[in-house]
């Protein structure tokens, strides 16, 4: 009963809360209308067959989310001294990174967590050889950035969703 | 900008600071676009504004206006969510156009497709 309606719960608490705090408010009608939103847009985004994702480990996903806003405040700072102070030396390139994270929904995450962060931009992913090449304003050393993406961010990504 | 004046001082430095902060990034980063070299450097630039510059901005208005209305307003936060979910997707869109336009033009600076020899 409760799947026939709510399919896709996760997704319809969120368009829910976001309604709220859309509107700021707590009033009933407010309420009512943002649980009709979310239940119908569940419903609608049903229609879409997207794959279900399974978040294993909320508590991680969380943990997760500081450091990766702890990173982007620190590559913003980091980047920006790089554009005023303009060393000639600095060398850009790219870099291929092996994955071991196959998950399509924990890939996105990934995606948005590499180009959100400053200096760093996925540029493709091979799923067949599992490749993904970024690229890097300020490359120092490759296996460096290898190691630092796989342990930083694959790691807790492949327990959350694999 | 008369009902600014109810905003106490404490306050009214904590705004100007994150405010000051939020655009000297956004600058820093469109400035980024003239300074750096070539199109795979210039892409990073842009996300300055679009994460701290932007994170910047929406904490000052939130400070800002749940002072100036003794409760916590905090709508703003949909605006960082929504930038934070969408501008990669733009940035990635670009670069792979930039790679597949390179690839095409046989440039030797990027990665060659695995699939074509």
């Amino acid at each position: 009963m409760i799947r026939r309606w709510l399919p896709y719960p996760l997704l319809s608490l969120l368009l829910a809360v976001i309604w709220l705090v859309l509107n700021q408010s707590l009033a009933v009608g407010t309420l009512l209308l943002g649980v009709l939103l979310g239940i119908g847009l569940g419903l609608a985004y049903r229609v879409l067959e997207p794959p279900k994702a399974h978040i294993r480990n909320f508590l991680l996903l969380g943990r997760l989310l500081l450091r990766v806003l702890g990173d982007i405040v620190r590559s913003n700072f980091a980047v920006a001294r790089l554009i005023v102070h303009r060393d000639r030396r600095m060398h850009s390139g790219f870099v291929a990174i092996p994955l071991t994270l196959t998950d399509r929904h924990g890939l996105a995450v990934l995606a948005g967590i590499i180009t959100s962060t400053p200096g760093t931009i996925w540029v493709s992913h091979d799923p067949d050889l599992s490749i993904l090449v970024i690229h890097v304003l300020d490359l120092v050393d490759d296996q460096a950035e290898i190691d630092a993406i796989k342990q930083r961010y694959e790691r807790p990504l492949l327990e959350i969703f694999q | 900008m008369s009902h600014l004046d109810a905003l106490p001082p404490w306050a009214a430095i904590l705004v100007t600071v994150l405010m000051l902060l939020g655009a000297s990034l956004a600058c820093i980063g469109s400035a980024g676009l003239l300074r750096l070299k070539d199109f795979y450097q210039r892409v990073h630039a842009p996300t300055l504004g679009t994460t701290l510059g932007t994170y910047c901005m929406l904490a000052a208005s939130i400070t800002c206006f749940s002072v100036l209305h003794g409760r916590p307003i905090f709508n703003e936060i949909l605006i960082g969510v929504f930038l934070t979910l969408t501008a990669p997707i733009t940035l990635m869109l670009l670069v792979r156009t930039a790679l597949h336009r390179d690839r095409e033009a046989g440039s030797d600076y990027v990665p060659k497709s695995p699939h074509k020899p």
